[in-house]
């Protein structure tokens, strides 16, 4: 693949002492919403973890943007474009909702650029618009994933990383978080989603990697991997 | 004279000192988790510092006027710099070691800053220039002077600028960010040990002033000074709910009550038994009250994050 915005080759990481990522190898395209999906324990949240650059790989290399991404430090990935949704969310409950979007456009200077930005997290999510100057803390499980989504696209990233966005959200909630995750991909957006929710991220996604022990398994358009005997049964409970 | 106003004047006037240091130990506590026991060190150099620069400029002839403030960004210039080589020297190597270790550290940062101001400074009193007329002011039975009336006003600007800068400003709002969660803030494109080493040097600054204020007010500055007075700082941080801002300037404001208020009455209370020599035994009481009966201090509830 030629116009790959991120290209991962080989990649090996280790996290408390264990090889949790064995050498996979994944590129996403331009614009492309791409699933990672696999059980529990598989190395998906390490390997978001280390393209955000908060742990080192021990061999590999990932080029973003036709450069190496290894030597930045994570404070400056962001600035680059490369922003992540943590597992868990991860929103400063302690900050207003406001001051949470803020947060997110900590890299950017241009203030009327971030003033019309935030509009159009409040239209993305009336919800938060309503809550703006609550604290984010006492926001439910499912306005807090809103707020860390709408505070990762205030960096106005060029790929969008989702680590387990339907963790411990009610089903109305899962759909709200995907239809907008499907929104933001149909506006061009490069993603890459984590889930252990296969079926619902092989729906949205165009392409799937199967994540297993550390190692990538599997990886086709998504369509096929959703009919897939393999996917069906390990799974999609089918 | 009215004894209750007069300790009331005497207290204000020391507990604004006391909210200025336990700012210090509530920052560092918020963003670190980290006790820097040496910020009373850092007092201490503050009022060293600013004596020695206005020995200097007064020997020079400059007036008072303009010796005062020169004298006062000297020392605090002198007093950020030793707050960030204190954390990039002592604590940065340790971020990762268990907790003991930084505290064991801090301990000594504090004996060496002891010792390297005994060498420099002596081991004598500096008594403080007089700079002004002093004038007293009777004021419904209690009496204050100018220095008084100067530290409890600078004090409170002081306060609302830094709450000002915490709460409003892009600064303020990635100290909070990473006081809560240092990897989501260094998502969010933030260099945290840009943000820890600012944090050190707005206490240490503000630990400068402070200097300055209690050796104006007592007249005078020792290599020893700031050993219990950041101890009591750190007693005034706890009692108003450590890493909580305004916990620290309220827990320093009646920090500073109790002790004048205790000292004034323990000699009617105990018969004459305990006179007010020992009015540094009360912040002990209250730290040790607190610990036992409050341990997140008054203003030191955390709001609950959900899953």
């Amino acid at each position: 693949m030629t116009d790959a915005i991120l290209k991962i080759r080989d990649l090996h990481i280790s996290y408390g002492g264990i090889r949790a990522v064995k050498g996979i190898t994944l590129d996403i395209a331009h614009g492309e919403l791409v699933a990672l999906i696999g059980s529990n324990g598989a190395g998906k949240t390490t390997t978001l973890k280390m393209l955000a650059g908060l742990l080192k790989p021990v061999s590999g290399s990932v080029d973003y943007d036709g450069r190496s991404l290894l030597d930045l430090p994570a404070h400056q990935r962001v600035e680059r474009g490369i922003a992540l949704v943590p597992e868990g969310r991860g929103i400063f409950a302690r900050l207003s909702i406001a001051e949470n979007l803020l947060m997110g456009a900590y890299c950017r200077h241009d203030k009327a650029e971030i003033a019309s930005d935030l509009q159009r997290m409040y239209e993305l999510f009336p919800r938060l618009y309503e809550r703006k100057e609550q604290l984010a803390g006492t926001l439910s499980g499912g306005e807090q994933q809103m707020v860390a989504m709408a505070r990762a696209l205030m960096s106005r990233p060029r790929i969008l990383m989702l680590d387990e966005p339907s963790m411990g959200l009610a089903p109305l909630m899962v759909q709200k978080i995907f239809q907008t995750i499907s929104e933001i991909s149909a506006q061009g957006m490069s993603i890459l989603l984590v889930e252990q929710n296969a079926k619902l991220a092989l729906k949205v996604a165009s392409r799937g990697y199967v994540m297993e022990s550390g190692k990538i398994t599997l990886t086709d358009d998504a369509d096929s991997l959703l009919a897939s005997d393999a996917i069906q049964h390990a799974y999609l409970g089918g | 004279m009215n004894i209750f106003l007069q300790q009331i004047v005497n207290g204000l006037v020391q507990g604004s000192v006391y909210a200025l240091v336990a700012l210090g130990y509530t920052m560092v506590y918020g963003i670190l988790g980290l006790i820097n026991f040496a910020h009373g060190e850092v007092v201490m150099v503050g009022a060293m510092l600013s004596l020695t620069a206005l020995g200097v400029l007064l020997g020079w002839d400059v007036s008072p006027l303009l010796a005062l403030p020169i004298s006062v960004v000297i020392a605090m210039i002198g007093c950020m710099a030793l707050g960030y080589s204190i954390e990039r020297v002592a604590y940065r190597p340790l971020r990762h070691a268990p907790r003991l270790a930084p505290l064991i550290t801090a301990i000594g940062i504090s004996i060496l800053l002891q010792n390297l101001a005994m060498m420099i400074w002596g081991r004598g009193y500096h008594p403080f220039p007089i700079l002004f007329e002093n004038s007293l002011h009777t004021f419904a039975g209690a009496i204050i002077n100018d220095i008084q009336i100067a530290i409890i006003l600078l004090a409170l600007i002081i306060m609302t600028g830094l709450m000002w800068v915490v709460n409003h400003t892009r600064l303020g709002r990635s100290m909070r960010a990473v006081a809560e969660n240092q990897h989501a803030a260094q998502l969010m494109g933030v260099d945290i040990n840009r943000v820890i080493s600012i944090t050190f040097m707005l206490g240490s600054a503000l630990a400068a002033i402070a200097g300055l204020m209690v050796s104006a007010n007592y007249g005078l500055a020792h290599y020893y000074m700031g050993f219990l007075l950041g101890l009591k700082a750190f007693t005034a941080a706890v009692l108003g709910g450590i890493g909580n801002l305004r916990g620290a300037m309220l827990g320093g404001l009646l920090l500073g009550l109790i002790e004048s208020l205790g000292a004034g009455y323990i000699g009617d209370l105990t018969g004459g038994f305990l006179g007010s020599n020992y009015q540094d035994v009360f912040a002990f009481f209250v730290l040790i009250a607190v610990l036992v009966f409050r341990p997140s201090g008054l203003l030191g509830e955390r709001i609950a994050e959900r899953a």
